[in-house]
């Protein structure tokens, strides 16, 4: 355990933003991307991931709890986001037999 | 520090193969192990507590949840929809200017380049325990009304319309 | 009695209100007694009224009542009260009004019998006479500035009361606007008059004015201004062809709005502002040179016109120019004793005219009548009386009036006297001319015409009777001294000239000079009756052919044109103005650059809709984008 946390030490706190920066634009590029909902969904989490992650190097540079406190939310509503949204898709694939975003184009004028 | 640094290869390397698999079921898959090594990160940052629920709670509920689904709907590689390249190029770029600004941004607010020193109370279950349920009591309690009416909502969307009550 | 005073203009507008909301309601009759009663009582009330004001002065007490009845609005300190001045002059002009108003009333009752409209002509009649009585009751000059403006619209309503008839309703428009024109003189002279004395009340204005120096700048403008508006309430030039068209409302409308009573507005205006005129001898130079040169013109005019009506508007615009050069030359007496006695003829030949009309089936033309003093003996009768009075032959009233506003005017200036003079011979002229073709000769109608002739029923030959009496007596109520009398009118009066530094107030001629001015005058207008004799007493049952009898005459006949002038050098390029201004200021310039404005927007907004694919993918690609925008505005700002 010490071993590990000496580990981390040497990590400057640019490239953990870095790293998190990159994560969260695949998240984006997958959004942008794919047509298929459910793939589009988890592009989302990605981008969470690498957000609660980024909050996590926070909190642990400033020595605060607060920051990971948020994040165990920012968990708690993925959670109830991914189920919305997943019994959402359901519902859309039982009217359009498809979960193509592109079928969804019903928000136009 | 080594450490870090593959983990962060890997996670960069296994979020890039999600969003390119064609087979939705791979991508899952993908996604999977990402979070896998987000969760390594968080132990290299001493958050064993957020390590845990991530290995749990993400790994193993929400993305069996995708699973299900993308079983549940049977889709697999045939019935992918997929954009055409010029589109993709086009997100591609998006995205590359994307980071390219957040990056530039960065350096703007020049951020001190000090090291990330884990702090060995914070990340601990019995530390997280006291804050959670001393200053954030109220959004504690409030967060669990919003897991219930997430739950009912799902369920009233799932079921099956009941023709006519 | 001078508690009241306020009943006076009252009556006539609760008359005005039950008949108007019951023009539709009550038989004939109704209308005819609210709308006549009412007139009535007020003549009673302003006869007691103006026995008051008499006794009053016989006592050698101030002759001026002052009613206050409540104050209207106040600013700062600013006041306007709606109060009413009694004093001799506004008196005598409540007798005329009320007086003649009731004759008329009773006349028109007769006249306009078998009108569907009657419950609406003696409503706005009544409406009428009650903003002439505001006109001449008001203490301060807003008051009469309501009633001023209140008469215009009612001579509107009246011009325009048969307005199915498009060219009547036009010339009842003609009639307003052209009064406009002179309204906004009084209005601006209004305020004049606010800034320089800070007050609009008669009696205060007055007194400060006394202290003023003769020919100050700004009383040269309000009178001026003040001028313009009488020019255009009492058709003047260059306002005066409104007064001829404005023949298209009944006839008892033009005897009581278009002769006796609302064009004197301005000469009354005028007399009750002394004061200020006489500080201004310029205005009263122009008055005196634009009052005889619309005589004159007028006078021209009538010799040729052939509708009867039309004859007795043009004399009377040309007897409203004489009133004016009395003004003009001072004679302010003069000028209302002319008022009193024209409004007793004029009324009278209108209203005889109005009998004609009537007998001959509503025909106006005089070339086809002829030898009706056989059929109309009472008509005939007064109106021969009025034609005698009007032209000027004593001892009838219109002798003594203009009789003295020649002599002021001989005073003031030889050439004053003769042309005045020269209108006289016009004026005798063409009345007699009148006289003539309509009752002597042989009949040139149609056959139904003849059968149809008949005299007209009491209710129209009482007031002719009544008038025709006033017409022969009027003028002794102002004798000149010459002849034995006392100048009571101006003696009467005398109170209204307090303050006014009226230089030559009295006539400083010999009385053998007024003989002989007297003597011209009723010579030449003899004489002028005698050729009017010869050349149309014997007409025969010829009709009259369109003799083009040389340059003058049609001059004359073609009114001088000023119509067509006035089209030419006002209306025409106004509407081509307009035309242009309509088509490319407007049409171009303003529509275009709304319109264009309109149209980008559809534009823009049709282009912009294009965007709105409904493609969720597209909307994401285009928030990175708008992300990446404003990361980029956070890096360049910082």
């Amino acid at each position: 355990m010490e071993n590990i946390v000496q580990n981390i030490q040497g990590v400057p706190l640019n490239h953990y933003i870095i790293f998190c920066s990159i994560i969260f634009a695949i998240g984006v590029i997958g959004v942008l991307i794919r047509r298929n909902v459910i793939i589009i969904m988890m592009s989302i989490e990605l981008m969470l991931n690498a957000v609660n992650l980024l909050l996590a190097a926070f909190s642990a540079y400033r020595g605060d709890a607060s920051g990971q406190v948020f994040v165990f939310f920012v968990m708690a509503l993925a959670a109830a986001e991914v189920a919305v949204g997943l019994a959402i898709i359901i519902m859309v694939y039982r009217n359009t037999k498809s979960v193509d975003i592109e079928t969804l184009s019903k928000l136009r004028w | 520090m080594t450490v870090f640094y593959l983990v962060a290869f890997l996670a960069i390397f296994f979020a890039l193969m999600t969003i390119f698999t064609k087979n939705p079921v791979h991508s899952v898959l993908y996604l999977v192990i990402t979070f896998f090594t987000l969760t390594i990160h968080y132990i290299l940052l001493n958050a064993q507590f957020l390590a845990v629920v991530n290995f749990i709670v993400y790994m193993g509920a929400i993305m069996v949840l995708f699973l299900f689904v993308l079983m549940l709907l049977n889709l697999n590689k045939e019935s992918e929809p997929m954009k055409s390249n010029f589109v993709k190029i086009m997100g591609a770029i998006a995205g590359m200017c994307l980071i390219a600004t957040l990056l530039g941004a960065f350096r703007v607010i020049e951020p001190n380049n000090q090291m990330v020193v884990g702090n060995e109370e914070v990340g601990l279950v019995k530390n997280l325990g006291k804050v959670l349920f001393k200053e954030f009591l109220l959004p504690f309690e409030i967060s669990s009304i919003l897991l219930l009416t997430a739950m009912v909502g799902a369920v009233l969307l799932a079921k099956k319309d009941v023709k006519k009550v | 009695m001078t508690e009241l005073l306020w009943l006076i203009p009252l009556i006539p507008f609760l008359g005005f209100v039950l008949n108007g909301l019951g023009r539709n309601l009550f038989p004939k009759a109704i209308y005819g007694i609210i709308g006549t009663g009412a007139v009535f009582i007020a003549f009673i009330l302003s006869a007691f009224l103006f026995q008051e004001i008499w006794s009053l002065q016989k006592a050698g007490q101030s002759a001026a009542i002052t009613q206050h009845l409540f104050d209207w609005f106040s600013v700062g300190n600013f006041k306007v009260s709606l109060s009413f001045l009694v004093d001799p002059l506004s008196a005598a002009m409540l007798l005329i009004i009320t007086g003649i108003g009731f004759l008329i009333h009773l006349y028109s009752y007769s006249y306009m019998h078998e009108d569907k409209g009657l419950g609406k002509f003696f409503a706005y009649l009544n409406l009428f006479v009650f903003f002439m009585l505001l006109l001449v009751m008001g203490s301060n000059y807003l008051v009469m500035f309501i009633g001023w403006e209140g008469v215009g619209l009612c001579s509107y309503l009246l011009i325009g009361f048969w307005f199915t008839n498009s060219s009547y309703a036009s010339a009842a428009k003609k009639a307003f606007v052209m009064n406009r024109i002179g309204d906004l003189g009084f209005l601006i002279a209004m305020f004049f008059i606010l800034e320089h004395f800070g007050t609009l009340e008669y009696s205060a204005v007055f007194s400060q004015a006394a202290s003023l120096s003769i020919g100050d700048s700004t009383i040269v403008i309000i009178t001026l201004l003040l001028f313009v508006a009488a020019t255009g309430k009492s058709a003047q030039i260059p306002l005066f062809t409104w007064l001829p068209d404005a023949m298209a409302g009944p006839t008892p409308v033009s005897a009581l709005i278009h002769a006796a009573t609302m064009v004197t507005a301005g000469i009354y205006m005028v007399v009750r502002s002394n004061v200020l005129f006489m500080l201004s001898p310029l205005t009263m130079e122009i008055m005196a040179i634009i009052g005889l040169a619309t005589a004159l013109i007028a006078a021209f005019i009538a010799l040729t016109q052939n509708d009867i009506k039309k004859v007795l508007a043009y004399s009377t615009v040309s007897q409203l120019g004489y009133m004016f050069l009395a003004l003009g030359v001072g004679a302010f007496t003069g000028a209302f004793f002319h008022v009193l006695t024209h409004a007793f003829f004029k009324a009278l030949l209108f209203l005889g005219a109005g009998s004609v009309i009537h007998a001959m089936g509503n025909e106006q033309d005089m070339r086809k009548m002829g030898g009706l003093r056989k059929a109309l003996p009472i008509t005939f009768f007064t109106m021969c009386l009025g034609t005698i009075a009007i032209s000027g032959i004593p001892p009838f009233a219109g002798f003594f009036s203009k009789d003295e506003i020649l002599a002021h005017a001989f005073q003031h200036n030889v050439v004053l006297w003769g042309v005045g003079l020269l209108t006289a011979i016009c004026t005798a002229f063409y009345m007699f001319r009148l006289l003539f073709m309509t009752f002597f000769g042989s009949f040139r109608g149609t056959a139904d015409q003849k059968a149809h002739l008949h005299e007209s029923p009491w209710q129209m030959t009482f007031p002719l009777i009544i008038l025709a009496f006033l017409s022969v007596v009027g003028g002794w109520i102002n004798l000149p001294e010459a002849v034995g009398g006392s100048h009571a009118l101006a003696n009467f009066l005398a109170p209204i000239y307090k303050g006014s530094r009226l230089a030559d107030f009295d006539l400083a001629l010999s009385h053998q000079t007024e003989y002989l001015l007297m003597g011209v005058s009723a010579i030449v207008a003899i004489v002028m009756a005698i050729v009017a004799y010869t050349m149309y007493g014997k007409m025969d049952g010829k009709p009259m052919t369109e003799k083009n009898e040389g340059f003058l005459y049609r001059l004359s006949y073609n009114k001088l044109y000023v119509d067509e002038l006035y089209d030419a050098i006002i209306v025409r390029p106004l509407q081509s103005l307009s035309t242009f201004l309509h088509t490319y200021v407007e049409k171009l310039g303003i529509d275009g650059f709304v319109n264009g404005i309109a149209s980008f927007f559809v534009g823009s907004g049709k282009g912009i809709r294009q965007l709105q694919s409904g493609y969720v993918g597209f909307y994401i690609l285009m928030m990175v984008f708008g992300v990446i925008a404003i990361l980029i505005y956070g890096m360049v700002r910082i």
